[in-house]
C-alpha cells in the first residue's frame, strides 16, 4: 500500500510530463489529481491505524541502491507514527492543491507541465519522509529542491521568477553542504547511514570527541550541527531564509503546497526523525533553540511591513517554522510536529485563500490596492478568516474553571510551544515566542483589514486597470501575459540580474519605499467587479478551513499529551513525557500570555488599520530608519549580494584572466612558444612541425626501449 | 568465450574499418564507421556479460610474447578496465552519429581517425605490458590532434599546440620512468609490476614522473589550461570523446600506476593531490561561473569534476575509490551529453556564445528537458549518476581529511550556481531573436543520441550496483596493496561516555562558537 502511495505520484508525473501536449490538458490533470486523491485515501487509514494503536512501524524494501565497502544504502519505505503524520499532511494538501489548480491555472497554456511538477514534488517529498536511511532522505531532500526550483521558475519567461528559482536552489545547496558533511561524519562515527541503527548507537557516543577542521569538538555536537545546517536551508531559518520570500514568484498553489505546508517543514521533520541523536548534544539543541527563536522573531518583524500579500504569508511561514524549531530545541518534538501538522492546514488555507483573492483581483498582489473585498468574495473571506483565527491562536484556555481548552488549530499547537519553551527553561525562546505571537496577530489582522475591510482602493492597481482595458478589447486569454508584465515596473532591476545568479529582484519593494501606507493610494473600485473563485478552488478552501478549525482540538491528545502521546509515538521521536507534564504546570500568566498578546495584536491592528488608517503612514515617517530596516528585510539580501554573489563573479573573472590567461598560459605554453620563436624562424614552422616532432620523439623512445630491452 | 581473443577482435574491428574508410566515399565511410562502432559495442556487451564478477583479477588474458621483439602483445582486463572500455564503446557510436551531418569535409579521413581513436583507447585500457600501454596511451592523442587541427574551429592551431605542449613534457618523464622501472624490476608486465616494491626513495621520483603525465591528461590545476581551448576548438564529437574518454586516461593512470605501484610515495604526497584538487574545484567552478562560451563553461566544470576523481582516489578507502571510478564514468556520460547538447544548438545557430541564446524552452521543449536532465546530473542531483559519484568520493575524502572534504563539497554549491545560470540563460527567458525562434526542436537522430545517455545516467543513479559490482574486488585488491601507506583519518573519534550525555563539556562551547 505504501508503495502505491509513494509511486503513484511518480507514475502520474511521468504520464503528465512526457505525455504533455500529446495527451492534452484534461487527461494530464485527471491522472495527476486522481493519483493524489488515491494516495491521500490510502494514507488516512494508515494514520488512523497509528492513532488507534493498531499499526506498528514497518519498513518496505524496494531496491538496493549503493553498496560501497561498509556503506550499504537501500531504497526502502519506512512507515511509523512520525511518517504517518507526514503522509496525511503531504497527500491531503497536495491533493487539494491539485484540485485548486484546476481553477487557478485554468488560463495557463502549459498545464500538464505544471501538474507533472506538482506530482513529482509530491513523490520526492514522500520519499523524504519514508526514508529509512540518511541518503534516501537526502534523495528526497534534493528531489523536492528540484521540484521547488522548477515550480518557482514555472513562468520561465519572467526574469524575476528565474532568479528566484536559482536563488532557492543555490541557497538550499548551502544547507545541503552541511547535510552532506553531516552524513559523512555520521558514517565515519557509526559506520552506517541507517537511521534506526544511528539512533540506537547515538547515546553511546555522547561525550566523545572528534577532529573536525583541525580542532577537536564534541562528536555528537559536530554531527548534529552539520545536519542542522541542512535543516536550516530547507526550512528557511535565519541566515539561510532569503530564498523563501523570493520563492513567492511561483504560482500561488505552489506556495501553498511547497513553501508553506510541506517542503519547508522538512527540516523540522529531520530534526524530529533524528531526535534521539539530537538529544545526545545539549549544545546542538541550544543552537537550534536560539536559531529557531531568532527566526521566529525576525520573520515576524519583517512580516508586519510587507505589502505583497504572499510575502506577508511567506514571512509568516518562516516565523512559524521558527516556532517548530525552538520547540524541538527545548526537547518538545511532539509539540514541534503538532505545530507542523496544524500549520500545514491553516497556512495552506491562507495561501490558497490569498490565491483566491489574487485570482479575484486580476493578479494584483499588493494589499495597498485591495480593500473592502469582504462583500465581493465572501467565501474566500470566511476561509481566510478561519485561517487567521487559526494562526493567531484564538481559543479559550483551560483556566478559571474551564475544564477543557478549546480553540482553533494554532491555539492548541502554538500555545503549547510557548508554554513548553517556558517549561523547558528557555526564557529567550519563550519571550521571542510571545513577542512573535503578538506580531503574528498584528500582521495577520493587518492583512485581513487591508484586504477585506475599508474602502476599495482598486483603481490605483495596474492589474485592475489592465483588466478593465481588456474587458473592452478582447476579453480573456491574457492570463499568462499578465504574469509577464506584472513585474514590468521592476525592469530597472532586471538588467542587473543578467550579471548575477542569486540576486533575485524583489518585486515592488524599492519603488514603494515612500508610499509606505495605503492612504496615499486613491480609493475607488475603478468600475472593477471582483468575482468569487470557481467551485474547484472553493472546495479545497472549505476542507482546509475545517482542518484549521479542528486539527488542533481533535489531535492534541496524540501529539502532545503525556500519556496518550507516549503511546502514540512509540519511540518514533524522543518523546519527553516529563517535559510534557511540566508544560501543564506552568504559571497562569504563562498560559495566558499567548492569548493576551493575540488580543493585543488584534487591537493594535484594528486601531491602526480600521480606526485610524492614516496612522501607519505617520508611524513609518516618524520611525523611518526602523521602517526601512524592516521593509528591506534587515538588509540580508543586500549584505549577501555584497559578501558572496559579487565577489564570486569578481574572483571568477580575476582567476580566469589573471590566473589562467596572464599567469599559467603566459609562463606555460605561451612562454615556451615565445622561447622557441626566439630561436627559430617563426611560429609557422614550429606549428606545422609539432606533430612530426612528437611522432619522432615517440619513435626515438621506442627504439631506445627496444634496444635497451634486447641488450639489457 | 574461452579461447576467443575478444579483446584483440575489439581492437581489430575499428582498426580495419578505419583503413577501409579511406577507400570509401563520404556516405560509405559514415555507414561503415557506424557499423564498426556498433559491432564493437555489441562485443563490449559480450565482454561485460562474460566478465566473471569476483573471479580472477585479470580476465580475457591474451599473451603472445615476442610479437614486437622484446615486449609482448599482452592484453587483459580487470573491473576498472572493463568499465572504461564499456564507456568507450558506448560513446563511440554516439560520436559517429553526432558527426553524421555536422562534418561534411574529408569525411572518410574523419571517420577513419575516430575509429583509430577507438582502437587506441580500448588498447590503452586493455594493455598488460608497460610499453604496449605507452604506445596506445601516447598514440591515442595523435588522432585527437588531427581532429582538432583539421576539423576544429578558427583558433584550432593554437589549441592543438597547447594540447601537444602540455602532453609532451609529461610523456617524456613518464617514458624515462618506465625505462627505469622495466630495468629495475626486470619485467614489463603490468601485473608483475603491480606486485613489485620499489624502494621508497625511488618511488617519489617515479611518482612525480608518472604524475606529470597523468595530471595533464586529467587535467589537474594548474596544468588544465589546454582543456578549455581544446574543447572550444574541437568539433562536437571530438569534445565528446575528449571529455568522455581521453580525460579518463589520466584517472586510469592514477588507478593503474600511481597508487598501486608507488604506494609509499602516494601516501606521502596525498597532501599535494588534496591541495591541487581543492584549489581546482573552487578555482574552476568560479571561472566557469563567468564564462560566456558554453563549451568553455563545460570544460571548466570538467576540471572541477575531475578534481573530485583525484581526491576520491587518494582517500585510500573503498568509498573514495569507487566514487572516483563512478565519477569517471558519470562525467564521461554527462559531460559528453552536455557537449552534444551544445552541439545541437551550435549546428543551428553556429555560435557558442551563451548571450545569443535564450528562451529555448519555448521552441525546443524536448531539447530543454534533456538539457535540464544533464544539467541536473552534472550538479549531482540524487537519482542521477553524478550524485553517486560525488557522494561516494566526498564521503571517502571526509574519512581522511575534513578540510579537503569541506572545500571540495563547496563544489555542490558552485556547481549548481554555474550550471543553473547557464541553463537559465540558454533555456529560460523570452526568445532572444528571430534566429533563435526559427531553431527547430531535436530531430529524431539527435534524440537517439541523447536518450541512451540519459537512460544510462539514470540507471547509474538509481541502481549503481551494476557498475559497482564489477570493480568491487579490484578496489579491495588495490586497497590491500596501498593500505600500508594509508595516511589515516584526521577525525579519530574517541569512545563515547554515555554518562556525560547531559553535562556541558568545554568542547561544547567551542563547537557552539564554530556553528555561528
Amino acid at each position: 500500500m505504501i508503495l502505491a502511495i509513494v509511486f503513484l505520484p511518480l507514475l502520474a508525473a511521468a504520464i503528465a510530463g512526457f505525455g504533455n501536449k500529446a495527451i492534452g490538458n484534461v487527461p494530464a490533470k485527471v491522472v495527476t489529481t486522481g493519483a493524489l486523491f488515491i494516495s491521500c485515501a490510502l494514507s488516512w487509514p494508515i494514520f488512523i491505524g497509528y492513532l488507534t494503536g493498531a499499526n506498528a512501524a514497518t519498513v518496505t524494501p524496494v531496491l538496493h541502491w549503493i553498496t560501497s565497502g561498509d556503506m550499504v544504502v537501500d531504497w526502502s519505505l519506512r512507515v511509523d507514527s512520525l511518517t504517518a503524520i507526514m503522509l496525511v499532511v503531504i497527500t491531503s494538501v497536495s491533493a487539494l492543491v491539485h484540485l485548486y489548480s484546476w481553477g487557478y491555472m485554468s488560463e495557463e497554456p502549459d498545464q500538464p507541465r505544471f501538474f507533472a511538477y506538482l506530482c513529482l514534488f509530491t513523490f520526492a517529498m514522500l520519499m523524504l519522509v519514508t526514508a529509512d536511511n540518511l541518503v534516501q532522505m537526502f534523495f528526497g531532500w534534493e528531489g523536492v529542491g528540484l521540484a521547488s526550483y522548477l515550480l518557482i521558475g514555472f513562468w520561465f519567461r519572467k526574469p524575476s521568477a528565474n532568479a528566484a528559482a536559482i536563488k532557492a536552489f543555490v541557497v538550499n545547496r548551502v544547507g545541503d553542504l552541511g547535510f552532506m558533511l553531516g552524513i559523512f561524519g555520521t558514517f565515519l562515527v557509526f559506520k552506517t547511514v541507517s537511521i534506526p541503527e544511528i539512533l540506537a548507537a547515538a547515546p553511546t557516543m555522547a561525550g566523545s570527541t572528534i577532529g573536525f577542521l583541525g580542532y577537536r569538538f564534541d562528536t555528537m555536537t559536530v554531527l548534529c550541527l552539520l545536519l542542522f545546517v541542512g535543516a536550516m536551508g530547507k526550512s528557511a531559518q535565519l541566515g539561510l531564509h532569503t530564498w523563501l520570500p523570493d520563492a513567492m514568484e511561483g504560482p500561488t498553489p505552489v506556495s501553498a503546497l511547497i513553501h508553506a505546508a510541506t517542503m519547508v517543514t522538512a527540516g523540522v521533520f529531520m530534526v524530529c526523525r533524528l531526535s534521539p541523536m539530537f538529544e545526545t548534544s545539549p549544545t546542538a539543541l541550544g543552537v537550534i533553540t536560539v536559531i529557531g527563536a531568532m527566526t521566529c522573531f525576525f520573520a515576524a518583524t519583517v512580516g508586519t511591513v510587507q505589502t505583497d500579500i504572499k510575502r506577508v504569508i511567506a514571512y509568516s511561514t518562516c516565523s512559524q517554522l521558527g516556532y517548530m524549531f525552538f520547540a524541538a530545541g527545548v526537547g518538545a518534538y511532539g509539540a514541534a510536529m503538532f505545530h507542523l501538522f496544524t500549520h500545514a492546514f491553516f497556512k495552506a488555507l491562507l495561501f490558497l485563500g490569498a490565491g483566491s483573492v489574487i485570482h479575484a483581483m486580476h493578479h494584483e498582489q499588493d494589499m495597498r490596492y485591495y480593500g473592502g473585498l469582504r462583500r465581493h468574495i465572501p467565501l474566500t473571506f470566511w476561509a481566510m478568516m478561519m485561517g487567521t483565527l487559526a494562526i493567531t491562536g484564538v481559543g479559550i484556555p483551560a483556566l478559571f474553571g474551564n475544564p477543557m481548552a478549546f480553540g482553533f488549530a494554532g491555539f492548541h499547537s502554538k500555545d503549547a510551544i510557548i508554554e513548553v519553551a517556558y517549561a523547558g527553561g528557555s526564557g529567550f525562546a519563550f519571550w521571542a515566542g510571545v513577542i512573535a505571537a503578538l506580531l503574528t496577530s498584528f500582521y495577520s489582522w493587518r492583512l485581513m483589514f487591508l484586504t477585506f475591510w475599508g474602502k476599495p482602493r482598486w483603481t490605483g492597481s495596474e492589474h485592475i486597470q489592465h483588466a478593465l482595458h481588456d474587458a473592452h478589447g478582447h476579453g480573456h486569454g491574457h492570463g499568462h501575459d499578465d504574469h509577464a508584465h506584472a513585474h514590468a515596473h521592476d525592469a530597472h532591476h532586471h538588467d542587473e540580474a543578467h550579471h548575477n545568479v542569486a540576486h533575485a529582484e524583489d518585486a515592488g519593494d524599492e519603488p514603494h519605499v515612500h508610499g509606505a501606507a495605503h492612504t496615499d493610494v486613491p480609493e475607488g473600485t475603478g468600475g472593477y467587479h471582483p468575482h468569487e473563485s470557481p467551485l474547484v478552488m472553493l472546495v479545497p478552501l472549505i476542507i482546509l478551513s475545517i482542518g484549521a478549525i479542528a486539527a488542533g482540538f481533535v489531535f492534541h491528545g496524540w501529539f502532545i499529551e503525556p500519556e496518550s502521546g507516549e503511546s502514540y509515538w512509540k519511540g518514533a521521536i524522543a518523546f519527553n513525557e516529563h517535559l510534557m507534564h511540566s508544560m501543564h504546570g506552568v504559571p497562569v500568566w504563562v498560559k495566558l500570555s499567548a492569548t493576551v498578546v493575540m488580543l493585543l495584536g488584534l487591537l493594535t491592528a484594528y486601531l491602526t488599520y480600521i480606526r485610524a488608517p492614516e496612522f501607519p503612514a505617520k508611524f513609518a515617517d516618524q520611525f523611518r530608519i526602523l521602517y526601512r530596516f524592516l521593509l528591506n528585510k534587515w538588509y540580508f539580501d543586500e549584505i549577501y549580494h555584497f559578501l558572496f554573489v559579487r565577489p564570486a563573479f569578481a574572483i571568477g573573472r580575476f582567476l580566469w584572466h589573471r590566473g589562467d590567461e596572464k599567469t599559467i598560459d603566459r609562463f606555460g605554453p605561451n612562454g615556451v612558444a615565445w622561447l622557441v620563436q626566439l630561436g627559430s624562424k617563426g611560429a609557422a614552422r614550429f606549428q606545422t612541425g609539432y606533430l612530426y616532432s612528437y611522432a619522432f620523439v615517440m619513435l626515438i623512445g621506442l627504439t631506445a626501449a627496444v634496444t635497451w630491452a634486447i641488450l639489457g | 568465450m574461452q579461447g576467443f581473443p575478444i579483446l584483440s577482435v575489439m581492437l581489430a574491428v575499428p582498426a580495419i574499418a578505419a583503413i577501409a574508410c579511406l577507400f570509401l566515399n563520404a556516405n560509405g565511410a559514415r555507414m561503415l564507421a557506424l557499423a564498426a562502432t556498433l559491432v564493437d559495442f555489441v562485443l563490449g556487451i559480450l565482454l561485460w556479460t562474460n566478465f566473471d564478477i569476483g573471479g580472477a583479477q585479470w580476465q580475457f588474458v591474451e599473451h603472445a610474447p615476442g610479437v614486437f621483439g622484446p615486449f609482448g602483445w599482452s592484453l587483459g582486463i580487470d573491473g576498472f578496465a572493463l568499465l572504461l572500455i564499456m564507456l568507450s564503446v558506448f560513446l563511440m557510436p554516439i560520436c559517429i552519429g553526432a558527426s553524421w551531418r555536422a562534418i561534411d569535409k574529408r569525411v572518410p579521413e574523419y571517420m577513419g581517425l575516430f575509429l583509430l581513436t577507438e582502437t587506441l583507447m580500448i588498447g590503452t585500457f586493455a594493455a598488460q605490458d608497460l610499453f604496449l600501454f605507452y604506445v596506445f596511451f601516447e598514440a591515442g592523442l595523435i588522432p585527437m590532434y588531427l581532429i582538432i587541427g583539421i576539423w576544429g574551429g578558427a583558433n584550432r592551431i593554437y589549441a592543438s599546440y597547447k594540447f601537444f605542449l602540455y602532453t609532451l613534457l609529461g610523456s617524456l618523464l613518464m617514458f624515462i620512468a618506465m625505462l627505469y622501472m622495466a630495468r629495475t624490476a626486470g619485467t614489463t608486465s603490468i601485473p608483475a609490476l603491480l606486485a613489485y616494491d620499489f624502494p621508497a626513495s625511488v618511488q617519489t621520483w617515479l611518482w612525480i614522473a608518472f604524475f606529470a603525465s597523468f595530471a595533464v591528461k586529467m587535467p589537474m590545476w594548474p596544468v588544465h589550461t589546454w582543456l578549455p581551448d581544446a574543447h572550444v576548438q574541437a568539433p562536437t564529437a571530438g569534445s565528446v570523446i575528449l571529455a568522455g574518454v581521453l580525460l579518463k586516461l589520466g584517472g586510469y593512470g592514477f588507478l593503474r600506476f600511481l597508487l598501486p605501484m608507488f604506494p609509499e610515495a602516494s601516501g606521502q604526497l596525498t597532501w599535494l593531490i588534496f591541495a591541487l584538487s581543492a584549489v581546482a574545484v573552487i578555482y574552476a567552478s568560479l571561472v566557469a561561473l563567468v564564462q560566456s562560451d558554453m563549451k568553455k563553461l563545460i570544460a571548466y566544470s570538467s576540471v572541477a569534476h575531475m578534481a573530485i576523481v583525484t581526491i576520491g582516489l587518494y582517500a585510500f578507502n573503498q568509498q573514495g575509490i569507487e566514487g572516483a571510478m563512478i565519477m569517471m564514468l558519470s562525467h564521461g556520460l554527462v559531460s559528453g551529453a552536455l557537449f552534444l547538447c551544445v552541439g545541437v544548438i551550435y549546428d543551428r545557430l553556429h555560435t557558442r556564445e551563451i548571450a545569443r541564446y535564450g528562451g529555448l524552452s519555448i521552441n525546443m521543449p524536448k531539447y530543454a528537458v534533456l538539457f535540464l536532465f544533464f544539467t541536473m546530473a552534472s550538479i549531482g542531483l540524487p537519482g542521477t549518476s553524478g550524485f553517486v559519484a560525488e557522494f561516494l568520493s566526498l564521503m571517502g575524502t571526509y574519512q581522511v581529511s575534513t578540510w579537503t572534504a569541506l572545500l571540495c563539497t563547496t563544489g555542490i554549491i558552485l556547481g549548481a550556481a554555474y550550471m543553473l545560470y547557464l541553463y537559465r540563460r540558454v533555456a529560460y527567458g523570452e526568445i532572444k531573436s528571430d534566429e533563435v525562434a526559427a531553431m527547430p526542436d531535436l530531430s529524431s537522430r539527435e534524440l537517439w543520441l541523447l536518450a541512451p545517455i540519459a537512460a544510462v545516467t539514470l540507471w547509474m543513479g538509481v541502481y549503481p550496483e551494476s557498475f559497482l559490482a564489477p570493480m568491487r574486488k579490484d578496489v579491495t585488491i588495490l586497497l590491500q596493496r596501498v593500505d600500508r601507506a594509508n595516511p589515516g583519518s584526521d577525525s579519530r573519534p574517541t569512545a563515547g561516555n554515555p554518562a556525560l550525555a547531559t553535562t556541558h563539556a568545554p568542547e561544547h562551547q567551542a563547537a557552539h562558537g564554530e556553528a555561528h
